[in-house]
């Protein structure tokens, strides 16, 4: 399968396969109005199978979310048809607004302005807490 | 500015030197009635907790100091549905430091995001409740004369009791600590506080349904009411809620420096036949509160000076 290549914008690269569409809601990609392609289980010679997403567009993205999601995403900032940019997304040690608290006695679920924010506690299992009531994310 | 939100924030050395300072008060309290004069205390109760209150209330008091405040969340500005991050804002135009509890996870940490002054967590819902723990700190520091090298046996609901949750997490940073877990088998200790705090910190623990078997091996004994409110339906409660109760025969084979810890109120957990014990220590326990929350209060305004 073919999919052009970019002149302006980002590939996200190395997703593991099957979580391309969760990234792509999360990133509000449904939302924004230049072209994407999402490319479901690419051969990958690192991983098996893959997911990409191609964005043709110099848009702004949350890389907290990507971090969040699938740690070890690479990202390629494309500008003029030249690769620019390429980094590899860990996790963020801070989620702000990307995932809501689910504790029905946190503070977030009366009090609608507060910002939903979770930490990193355990980079080795990968668990978020809430910041204010220290339920996991899960 | 410095708040106490958890007892995590506090480290193993300032707590140490809160029970120095609540050692100290309780030996000349002349000498600190006058330490807190012109400074306000504001209690910002959003649920009634009278035992709470009163304590805070008593520490300013007696360090020369004044409190204002409400006791229940229909008498503030909640009713009217100001956020606590406003509330926050206000009472710090008012107060020198805040005491707050609220029925919601996480609340006086946004009060403390958006304070001008310290803000102490007075309990939170289910969640944290430091100043309980500081307490029960020293109280075993008083009775026992350390804090390590010690069996303590935690009898009664494990599972949503938050005091015991906060304990063992404070104990876990000492040295030798043994823990023994006694409770049925649906108000057992919760999984993760086992993984997170007990086997990260290569804390011993044993379980067991049997109070009569552990209390031999104790040195403290800390009993927990087990609160209706946590049951589903009332049968689960009327069955479970007698099954713990501490009478003067289980002590016979106890330690005869056993110290019998309860965070209070108690319902009939304890008998009553026992208070007279020497070996009950849960109204000293009320009363090194009060010192308890005293230290603190010193600690945050001398804090928030600098």
């Amino acid at each position: 399968m073919n999919i052009d290549s970019i002149n302006n914008g980002i590939v996200i690269d190395h997703i593991t396969a099957g979580r391309g569409m969760r990234l792509y809601e999360l990133l509000g990609l449904d939302k924004a109005d230049c072209s994407i392609a999402i490319i479901k289980n690419a051969a990958s010679g690192k991983l098996g199978k893959k997911d990409i997403i191609k964005i043709d567009a110099d848009i702004s993205i949350d890389f907290d979310v990507i971090g969040y999601v699938d740690p070890g995403i690479t990202v390629n900032i494309i500008k003029g048809g030249i690769l620019t940019e390429k980094k590899t997304i860990e996790m963020p040690e801070r989620l702000t607004n990307v995932i809501k608290c689910k504790n029905p006695r946190c503070i977030t679920s009366v009090e609608q302005e507060l910002d939903h924010v979770f930490k990193l506690t355990d980079r080795n299992e990968c668990v978020y807490r809430c910041i204010y009531c220290e339920t996991k994310a899960k | 500015m410095r708040s106490l939100i958890d007892i995590l924030d506090l480290t193993v050395d300032e707590i140490e030197t809160l029970i120095d300072t609540a050692n100290d008060i309780i030996d000349n309290p002349a000498k600190y009635s006058e330490k807190c004069r012109g400074k306000k205390l504001a209690t910002l109760f959003f649920e009634p907790s009278t035992r709470t209150r009163l304590s805070f209330e008593a520490a300013m008091y007696e360090l020369g100091g004044n409190v204002l405040g409400f006791s229940e969340a229909q008498s503030s500005s909640a009713a009217k549905g100001e956020s606590v991050a406003d509330t926050a804002k206000t009472i710090s135009c008012y107060a020198d430091i805040i005491a707050m509890r609220h029925p919601k996870e996480g609340a006086p940490y946004v009060a403390s995001l958006n304070a001008s002054i310290p803000v102490i967590n007075a309990g939170d819902g289910g969640h944290n409740h430091p100043t309980q723990t500081l307490t029960d700190l020293l109280t075993i520091r008083r009775e026992k004369g350390k804090i390590s090298d010690l069996t303590v046996g935690f009898c009664g609901d494990l599972k949503f009791g938050r005091t015991v949750h906060s304990l063992i997490t404070a104990l876990s940073r000492y040295n030798n600590i043994k823990i023994v877990l006694i409770s049925p088998e649906e108000l057992k200790l919760p999984s993760y506080v086992k993984k997170d705090v007990l086997d990260k910190n290569g804390i011993e623990y044993t379980e067991t349904t049997s109070l009569e078997e552990a209390i031999p091996t104790l040195d403290i004994l800390y009993m927990t009411r087990v609160q209706r409110e946590r049951f589903f339906n009332e049968e689960d409660y009327l069955r479970l809620k007698d099954s713990y109760i501490l009478e003067p025969s289980k002590l016979a084979h106890a330690k005869s420096d056993l110290c019998i810890m309860h965070p209070l109120p108690r319902v009939n957990e304890i008998s009553v036949s026992i208070d007279n014990d020497p070996r009950a220590c849960y109204f000293k326990q009320v009363l090194y509160g009060k010192y308890a929350r005293m230290a603190l209060i010193l600690m945050l305004l001398e804090e928030a000076k600098k």
